[in-house]
C-alpha cells in the first residue's frame, strides 16, 4: 500500500473500466497524478493499481462514463 | 323578436376566446399580431381568473415553443396569429406533428405575401396550413363562416388535437374573425369534449409513441411519473432517436395514416341546394358567405345552382366532392386568394367536371354580383 | 465512488460525443449536482435544443424534451408557466443559446424565469463540424472562417447579467468539482439561472486552432481561468486573456410564475375560501 493512500485512510479495491464505452481520449492517463492508468490500443487500462491513491480524479473526468474507482471500504472503516 | 337570454353579440375573434374556454384550454401563448390579437387579449385578461395561464412571447416562435411545452404538462394549450406569425411558427407545427403534441393553432388570414394587408382579408394561408412546414405529414385545418361557427370549430379544433395527439389549425380570416354576430353558447351538456388518452400501465411499461391499434399512442403528461424522451428526430415507440430504415418508415406512415385513416371522424362538410344543381359554387370561410348569398340570388332568378362548404379543409372532403363530380359539369370556387382550394377541386374531380374560380386579392371580399355574372357566364 | 447509473438511460451510451469532448464531464457534474439536492427524477424536467450538448437530455432519465435549434428556452417556459412545480433544467449551446436562440436567451433572463440553463461554450458549431459561433475568438480558425474569424465576441455571462439574470455562474469542464456547487447554486436560485461551461470540442474546434489534444485544451482552460476571488487580487494587466470563474453575479428579483401566480390569488380573492 503506498503512503499517499495510507495518509488518507484509503485504499484502492478495483479501477473498473467500462472498455465498450471508452473513446481513448486519454484524459484520465493524463490527469491521474500517480500514472496509475495507460493507454493501450486506444483504450484506457489499469497498469500500476497500487500506485493508486484513490484520488477519483480518473473517474470524475472520464467524459465517457468508463471509469469507476471503487476503494476497499472494509480498510476504511 | 324576444331578446334570447344569453345572447352575445360579438367578433369572431371573441367567439374562437369563447369556444376555448369551452373546449378546457388552459394555456395560450402568443405575440402580438393584427388581425388576431384579441384572441390574445382575452386570454390574458380572462385566463387568470380562471386559473389559466397566459404568457406573451418575444416573438411567434418562441410562443409556438411555448404551447408545445405547455401541452406536455397536459394542458390543452393554443396560440393564435396571422400570416407573418404563421410562417415564423411553421418549424415548431412540424415539431408538434413529429413528436404528436396536440396544440391548436388559429390563424386569422390577411392579406400577403409578406407583411401584406394586414388589416384586410384574405384568404391566401390554405397551402400553407397544408404545407407550410417541411418533410411529409397530414395536418388537419377547419375554416368556418360564421360566429357560430367559429365557436363550434374552435371546440371541435380542441377535440381532434387531442384525439389524434397532433397540432390543428383553425384558418379563420380578417373578416370573420372581426366581424360580430350573434352567439348564443350552447348548454354545456350538449357540448362533447374530447381528451387526450392517458396511459394506465405502469411507468415501466409505457411507451410513448407505441403503435396501437388507433394508430394514436397513449400521452402521459410530464411530471405524472412516466418519464420518457420527446425529440423532432425520428424516433422509435419508446421515443429515442432512431436510424433503423424499417423503424422510421413505420413511424412517418403512422404519423400520416393515423389522420388518414379517420378522416371519416375528422371531415365535416355542408351542402345546400345540391340536388338538382347544374352548377355548386365551393367555397369555405368569409367566402361562404358570398357564395350562399349568391346562391340565394341565383335560385330566385331560376338557376340550378349548389354550395359545397368544406368545414374541414384538411384534409379535404374528397370523397363526397368526387361523388358530386359524376353529375355537376361544372364547379365555381369562391376564395379570396389566385386559387389554393381550386388546385385541389381540379384535382379530386380529375377532369370529369369543368372548374372555375371566382375570386379576389385586394383585401376585399367577394361580391355575391360577381359570382351571380359567374354561374351566368358557365351556364 | 459516484453511481451515475442511477441517472442515465444505460442503454443509450456510448453516447454520441467525440473522444475527448467535455459534454460528458459536464454532463456528470449535472447529475451530481441533482443528486446531492435530490431532486425526484419525476420531477425534473430537461429540455434541449439543437447541438452536440442538446443530445444531452436523451441519456438521462428525467421528462426528457430535444426541441427545435435555438428554442429549448421557449419550450421550457411553456413547461414552467404550465407547471411550476417542475424544475427545469435547460442544456444548450454556444450557437443554440446565443446564435439562433438569442432572443430566447435575453428574454428568458428579462423575465427571470425560474429555469436553469447550463450553456456549454465549446465556441464552435460542433454537431456540423466546425463552423464559427458567437463565441469563436476572433482570430481563431473555424470551416467557416478559413483565414481567422473576424466577428467579435459575446461575453455571455455579461449579457446574461444585463439581460436580468438572478443568478450568473462560470465553470470550466476541468475544474469539475466546483462546477457541481455551481449547478447546484444554480438550481437552488428562484429565478433565471446561468452556467456558462467552458469547455473543450477538440474535434471541431481543438484541432484547427492549434490544440493536439483533449489534454491540452484542459490544461488551455486550467491556465486560462481565474476565479473571482483570486481576480480581486490581480491587476487588470494579469487579468488580460483570462476568463473569470465562480459565481459572478446573484441578486434576487421578483420570479415570473410566481408574480403570475399572486395575480391569480389577486383576481380570485375568494378562491380559498
Amino acid at each position: 500500500m503506498n503512503k499517499a493512500a495510507a495518509k488518507k485512510g484509503k485504499k484502492i479495491k478495483e479501477i473498473a473500466i467500462r472498455e465498450a464505452w471508452c473513446k481513448g481520449c486519454a484524459i484520465c492517463v493524463e490527469v491521474c497524478p500517480k500514472q496509475v492508468l495507460v493507454m493501450d490500443h486506444l483504450v484506457a487500462k489499469v497498469a500500476n493499481l497500487e500506485a493508486c491513491i484513490v484520488c477519483g480524479r480518473c473517474e470524475l473526468f472520464c467524459p465517457d462514463f468508463c471509469i469507476e474507482v471503487i476503494p476497499d471500504v472494509q480498510d476504511n472503516s | 323578436m324576444e331578446p334570447k337570454k344569453n345572447a352575445l353579440f360579438v367578433q369572431g375573434n371573441h367567439a374562437c376566446f369563447l369556444g376555448a374556454v369551452r373546449a378546457g384550454c388552459q394555456f395560450f401563448a402568443g405575440y402580438p399580431i393584427t388581425p388576431s390579437t384579441e384572441i390574445a387579449e382575452l386570454c390574458a385578461s380572462e385566463f387568470p381568473k380562471m386559473g389559466g395561464r397566459f404568457i406573451q412571447m418575444e416573438d411567434e416562435i418562441a410562443a409556438m415553443g411555448a404551447v408545445i411545452g405547455a401541452s406536455l404538462t397536459g394542458l390543452k394549450s393554443m396560440t393564435a396569429t396571422s400570416g407573418p406569425g404563421f410562417s415564423l411558427k411553421q418549424e415548431n407545427i412540424g415539431f408538434a406533428i413529429m413528436a404528436e403534441v396536440p396544440c391548436v393553432i388559429v390563424d386569422v388570414q390577411r392579406g400577403g405575401p409578406s407583411t401584406g394587408l394586414p388589416t384586410q382579408s384574405s384568404q391566401s394561408d390554405v397551402l400553407q396550413a397544408r404545407w407550410g412546414t417541411h418533410g411529409d405529414h397530414e395536418i388537419i385545418a377547419l375554416a368556418p363562416s360564421t360566429i357560430p361557427e367559429i365557436y363550434t370549430a374552435t371546440i371541435r379544433c380542441f377535440n381532434l388535437a387531442e384525439r389524434y395527439r397532433t397540432p390543428v389549425i383553425l384558418l379563420l380570416d380578417e373578416i370573420v374573425g372581426h366581424m360580430r354576430e350573434v352567439l348564443v353558447e350552447p348548454p354545456a351538456d350538449s357540448i362533447e369534449i374530447w381528451n387526450r388518452t392517458r396511459p394506465t400501465c405502469s411507468p415501466a411499461e409505457y411507451l410513448p409513441y407505441r403503435h396501437t391499434e388507433s394508430g394514436i399512442p397513449e400521452m402521459a403528461d410530464f411530471g405524472s411519473g412516466y418519464r420518457y424522451h420527446v425529440t423532432g428526430l425520428c424516433h422509435d415507440e419508446t421515443g429515442f432517436p432512431t436510424n433503423d430504415p424499417k423503424k422510421i418508415d413505420r413511424h412517418v406512415r403512422r404519423l400520416i395514416s393515423k389522420i388518414g385513416r379517420h378522416r371519416d371522424e375528422i371531415i365535416e362538410y355542408s351542402t345546400r341546394a345540391i340536388e338538382d344543381a347544374d352548377v355548386v359554387l365551393v367555397s369555405y370561410g368569409s367566402s361562404a358567405r358570398s357564395a350562399k348569398r349568391a346562391l340565394d340570388d341565383a335560385r330566385a332568378a331560376g338557376l340550378k345552382v349548389g354550395l359545397f362548404k368544406p368545414m374541414t379543409i384538411w384534409p379535404f372532403p374528397e370523397e363526397a366532392l368526387r361523388l358530386l363530380a359524376n353529375r355537376v359539369r361544372n364547379f365555381i370556387v369562391c376564395e379570396t386568394n389566385m386559387g389554393q382550394m381550386k388546385l385541389e377541386v381540379e384535382r379530386i374531380v380529375g377532369g370529369k367536371a369543368a372548374v372555375h374560380l371566382v375570386n379576389t386579392l385586394n383585401g376585399e371580399p367577394i361580391t355575391p354580383q360577381s359570382i351571380v355574372d359567374r354561374i351566368r357566364e358557365v351556364m | 465512488m459516484f453511481n451515475y447509473n442511477e441517472y442515465l438511460r444505460n442503454e443509450k451510451l456510448p453516447h454520441i460525443w467525440c473522444p475527448g469532448c467535455g459534454d460528458g464531464t459536464v454532463l456528470k457534474a449535472i447529475i451530481r449536482a441533482i443528486h446531492n439536492l435530490q431532486i425526484r427524477k419525476d420531477d425534473l424536467v430537461m429540455v434541449s435544443g439543437i447541438g452536440c450538448s442538446s443530445r444531452t437530455p436523451g441519456y438521462v432519465d428525467f421528462n426528457t424534451l430535444h426541441t427545435t435549434h435555438g428554442r429549448a428556452l421557449a419550450f421550457a417556459t411553456g413547461v414552467k408557466h404550465a407547471k411550476p412545480g417542475l424544475k427545469v433544467l435547460v442544456v444548450s449551446g454556444d450557437g443554440d443559446a446565443t446564435a439562433i436562440g438569442g432572443n430566447h436567451f435575453i428574454h428568458a433572463a428579462r423575465r427571470n424565469i425560474d429555469i436553469t440553463m447550463i450553456l456549454y461554450n465549446n465556441y464552435i458549431y460542433g454537431m456540423t463540424g466546425g463552423q464559427a459561433s458567437p463565441t469563436t475568438p476572433t482570430g481563431s480558425f473555424a470551416s467557416t472562417a478559413p483565414y481567422g474569424n473576424i466577428d467579435p465576441n459575446f461575453d455571455i455571462c455579461a449579457l446574461a447579467q444585463a439581460a436580468g439574470a438572478s443568478f450568473v455562474a462560470r465553470g470550466t469542464a476541468y475544474h469539475a468539482p466546483q462546477l457541481d456547487r455551481l449547478i447546484e447554486k444554480a438550481i437552488l436560485n428562484r429565478g433565471f439561472s446561468l452556467v456558462e461551461v467552458m469547455l473543450q470540442c477538440p474535434i471541431a474546434y481543438g484541432r484547427r486552432n492549434r490544440f493536439k489534444t483533449a489534454n491540452d485544451m484542459l490544461k488551455w482552460q486550467k491556465e486560462h481561468a481565474v476565479s473571482v476571488d483570486a481576480a480581486a487580487k490581480m491587476t487588470a494587466e494579469e487579468l488580460e486573456g483570462k476568463f473569470l470563474t465562480g459565481v459572478l453575479f446573484q441578486k434576487e428579483r421578483p420570479e415570473f410564475t410566481a408574480q403570475y401566480e399572486h395575480m391569480i390569488e389577486r383576481l380570485n380573492p375568494h378562491s380559498e375560501e
